[in-house]
């Protein structure tokens, strides 16, 4: 994988950013964070609760709120059709048009990100028109049903209520939403926590096909190692608002370097290999000090 | 040594659709047994039923048919009110199974005063440390203070594993314990099971989706799929040698960065027709009828 | 009416299914160390802060005229020559037509109201409570026929109830307690629902199905389990149902079928009314009694704002964090500011966005 990405130019620069939480006493939820993100490539954000990928997706894209800031550093988006945009540099109304047109967002929790009351239909409209106003009804429909199709589910759904549709499928028309104005970036923020192990291949595979087809690069943010491992180009660990490794997925595998991603890939039993670090007859038990 | 026989349970629910009523069949008679010393691990995706199964264990629920019976030492049988001294459960969700309002010393306190197992405040108090030194939340008089929202999602679970402990139960219904904590977390609760699994002898049904920690954790893995028993056997046999279509399904989707990069691109199987109305058994190495009560659950 | 949150526990700062990004960050913040933990009942109790002050301070102000000021004054029946005179050293709040002490009348009258106000406060909430929490926690057929109860006593209009119950009982034992149990059979229904709402979301939590896994009784588990996190909504149910009651009396006696044989802030209005005080520019008359009901009806209010802050603390939160908002908000816009002038090649930026 590393091959396919040499020659890929850059989509997405963050230089030093630092995030903090203005609380009593102040946080910083990311430190000098600094990564590039290629075109067409999927880089898986790894860790656990606490360490700031949220933070940081919400950050790249200008969605925290106060008492979070950006108190430091730099986003350049580097836009395929010519010039660069600096991210922090952008006004209301650019920023409303840079997002979804430009880079999207899956959220956590996307199944539950969908308006109850209203169609699946309504909020793809919804979407398009807020963004395209002189769009013609029978685009938006053409539009609707071609990215429903694109990410499986079937166009006569269209006309669903969200709790009509199974978990799988809520997500799969989260994409698609996310899909609706060809972005060059996705941010998918633990896309597939809730789902069923079945379902969520299906899904990722969905994400792999479009990204093939598509060339936007994805962000990947998930607690689950073994699963970046097997769809990331590169995988970037976070520990408290840092970043300590950022690596191609394979090397990173056989050969971590920072003590938390050995401590993360020894986490997971494997299925078919030998016993992790699990050892259940074992006198020892894993824990941290407190007891955590 | 506490063991339980579960034959043929099952439970219906009755749904209403408009104006037809109908029966969803959530857990379609499944047997197994639960020895002291050993685990079984009940594996299945959301709407299998096992979590179903796990609240009828907890008399949290009424099967509608089939019986649960708990065959203490001295062979006499377990009477309604002392169920709940023998049988006890640890909650999936460590947020939600605390009350906020309550210290970690009244959840703990309360059981063991229900159960009559201390007598006073201060044996109450002496024991409730004790339980907490052995699940490792120390220092245990600091942290018996503390409310539920002042610990984190592992502490949390430890105060629920010392809860479930503090009856003196032998039998444990783990239903789901560390799906919702962090992975790097995981492992030392699941540990700790393990070694109060060793040193009490007690008798564990983990309730799990995922497959990895059940072969690693379990004895015995049965593989549930919409109510009904598919698989089951020695956690070895049933991951490493997968008979039934759905337990391979299973065993394909899940990630395993091991089997990386076939052809370079991402493994993916589409669905099989999964039919459920047939269990392949391993220790007898032959195909049942799902819902048969295996004589052959692995004694001994 | 308060707010009850969706699915949030009144006293947990956990963050719950959308990642709340502030309370996350604190929690991960390394404050956890404590010299004493805070005990529960401790934060059942609301923060002091202005709104609360002033509340506190109305209320505190018409208890005061309602329970020692009666003792002070004069006979409030007691007729004179002196018809309709304005305050004066004399007379504090001057006469009216019939020469009777408008103060004193004034502070029997609000002991009364104030008497009425509890009084249907009390019955309404434990009637709530009965319906309420009691039908939720045992479900099945007794939930369904409290359920069916309380929907119909919502539904019927409440104040053309009162009036026609009242104008059935007869003049002469329309008392302060018959025109109470009137109010408090018509209040209930409302606070049933939001009690029972509540009930079946607590009931619905894991630590409910602990506790009765762990062997505890059924009374037990609503006393010591569900009850403590319904104290903040009973509380605010209760302010509500003593506001609306003197609101109602007062309703209920200006159009005459109120408690008529004793003197409440109603029955002065009514009375004003009758003597024509509006018309005769007797403001000293009717403007005391409709303040004290406008006054002890904010205060009550502004108590049961900051009881929402228990029952939702994501409002306490977003209050605290108002002024660290504003400031990490200002800093940002420095940076975004700072930024904007250094890349002064706007044009082309607006050109790739578009």
């Amino acid at each position: 994988m590393t091959a396919a990405l040499q020659g890929r130019e850059p989509a997405l620069t963050v230089q030093d950013l630092r995030v903090v939480y203005e609380t009593e006493r102040p946080v910083e939820a990311v430190r000098d964070v600094s990564l590039t993100l290629h075109r067409g490539e999927i880089l898986g954000l790894a860790g656990e609760s606490g360490c700031g990928k949220t933070t940081l997706a919400y950050a790249i894209n200008r969605l925290h709120r106060p008492p979070a800031r950006i108190a430091a550093g730099g986003i350049v988006f580097h836009d395929r059709e010519g010039a660069d945009v600096d991210v922090l540099a952008l006004d209301e109304e650019e920023l409303r048009a840079f997002r979804w047109a430009k880079l999207s967002m899956v959220f956590q929790g996307a199944m539950n990100a969908l308006n109850p009351v209203t169609t699946v239909r309504a909020q793809l409209r919804d979407t398009l028109l807020a963004h395209r106003p002189g769009i013609s009804r029978a685009e938006v429909r053409q539009r609707s049903e071609e990215v429903l199709t694109r990410v499986g589910v079937d166009p006569a759904r269209i006309g669903a209520y969200p709790h009509e549709l199974s978990g799988g499928m809520r997500q799969r028309v989260m994409i698609a939403m996310a899909m609706l104005l060809e972005p060059q970036i996705m941010i998918m923020d633990e896309p597939t926590t809730a789902l069923d192990v079945v379902v969520q291949r299906e899904i990722l595979r969905e994400t792999v096909r479009l990204r093939d087809e598509l060339e936007f690069a994805v962000v990947f943010i998930t607690h689950d190692l073994a699963l970046l491992l097997e769809i990331s180009d590169r995988i970037a660990v976070m520990l408290e608002g840092e970043i300590v490794e950022l690596e191609d997925a394979q090397t990173l595998y056989r050969d971590p370097q920072h003590p938390y991603t050995k401590k993360l890939l020894t986490s997971f039993p494997s299925l078919s290999g030998e016993r992790g670090a699990f050892i259940r007859s074992s006198e020892e038990d894993f824990l941290e000090g407190d007891g955590r | 040594m506490t063991r339980v026989e579960v034959r043929d349970l099952v439970k219906d629910y009755a749904t209403r659709s408009g104006l037809r009523r109908t029966t969803l069949r959530a857990v379609d008679r499944v047997s197994f047994d639960l020895e002291p010393g050993r685990t079984v691990a009940l594996v299945g995706e959301s709407g299998s039923g096992k979590s179903t199964i796990a609240k009828m264990l907890a008399r949290l629920e009424r099967p509608t048919s089939g019986t649960i019976e708990v065959q203490p030492d001295d062979g006499r049988p377990v009477e309604a009110r002392a169920y709940r001294r023998h049988v006890q459960m640890v909650f999936q969700d460590p947020f939600a199974s605390l009350n906020p309002f309550h210290s970690i010393e009244h959840h703990i306190a309360r059981p063991l005063r229900i159960h009559g197992r201390t007598s006073g405040r201060a044996q109450t108090h002496e024991r409730v440390l004790q339980l907490l030194e052995r699940v490792r939340l120390t220092p245990a008089e600091e942290v018996a203070q503390r409310r539920p929202h002042e610990l984190s999602g592992g502490q949390r679970q430890r105060v629920a594993i010392a809860r479930a402990l503090a009856p003196g139960a032998k039998i444990l219904v783990a239903d789901e314990p560390v799906s919702m904590l962090d992975v790097s977390i995981r492992l030392g609760v699941l540990n700790l099971l393990a070694r109060l699994q060793r040193e009490d002898q007690l008798a564990v049904l983990y309730i799990t989706h995922d497959l990895a920690t059940a072969r690693h954790f379990s004895d015995e893995i049965l593989v549930l799929y919409r109510g009904r028993v598919v698989e089951r056997g020695p956690a070895d046999d049933v991951i490493l040698n997968p008979q039934h279509e759905y337990t391979q399904l299973l065993a394909e989707a899940a990630p395993d960065p091991e089997r990386v990069h076939e052809g370079g691109k991402l493994r993916f199987t589409a669905r099989p027709k999964i039919d459920n109305s047939r269990c392949f058994n391993h220790t007898t190495g032959s195909w049942e009828e799902a819902g048969t009560p295996s004589a052959a659950t692995s004694k001994g | 009416m308060t707010s009850i949150p969706g699915g949030g526990d009144t006293f947990s700062a956990a963050p719950s299914d959308t990642p709340d990004l502030g309370t996350a960050a604190i929690r991960s913040a390394p404050d956890r160390q404590r010299s004493k933990p805070k005990s529960a009942w401790r934060s059942l109790l609301p923060t002091m802060t202005p709104w609360l002050a002033v509340g506190l301070g109305l209320v505190a102000a018409v208890l005061l005229l309602g329970t020692i000021a009666p003792l002070f004054v004069g006979d409030p029946l007691a007729i004179r020559d002196q018809g309709l005179t304005p305050p004066s050293s004399e007379f504090l709040l001057g006469t009216t037509q019939t020469g009777q002490d408008v103060w004193a009348q004034l502070a029997h009258a609000t002991r009364s109201s104030l008497q009425i106000g509890v009084i249907v406060g009390l019955l309404a909430t434990a009637l709530s409570c009965f319906f309420g929490i009691y039908g939720a926690y045992r479900g099945g057929f007794a939930d369904e026929l409290f359920s069916l109860l309380s929907n119909v006593f919502l539904v019927i209009p409440g104040l053309p109830l009162v009036i026609v119950i009242a104008g059935f009982v007869p003049r002469e034992s329309r008392g302060l307690w018959s025109i109470a149990l009137v109010l408090a059979l018509t209040s209930w229904a409302a606070s049933a629902r939001v009690l029972r709402a509540q009930t079946l979301s607590v009931r619905g939590r894991d630590y409910v199905a602990a506790a009765r896994v762990a062997g505890e009784r059924s009374w037990r588990v609503i006393v010591v389990e569900i009850l403590p996190n319904l104290l903040p909504v009973i509380a605010s149910q209760f302010v509500f149902a003593i506001v609306a009651a003197v609101l109602a009396e007062a309703g209920l006696s200006f159009i005459g079928l109120g408690a008529s044989n004793s003197l409440t802030l109603g029955t002065m209005l009514f009375y004003a009314q009758n003597g024509f005080a509006l018309s005769l520019g007797a403001w000293w008359w009717f403007m005391p009694p409709g303040l004290v009901i406008a006054l002890l009806g904010m205060g009550l209010s502004l108590i049961n704002f900051s009881i929402d802050e228990i029952i939702n603390p994501k409002l306490k939160n977003a209050r605290l964090h108002r002024k660290r908002a504003q400031r990490a908000e200002a800093l940002e816009r420095q940076l975004m500011r700072r930024h904007r002038g250094k890349t002064g090649a706007r044009a082309s930026e607006k050109e790739a966005v578009r």
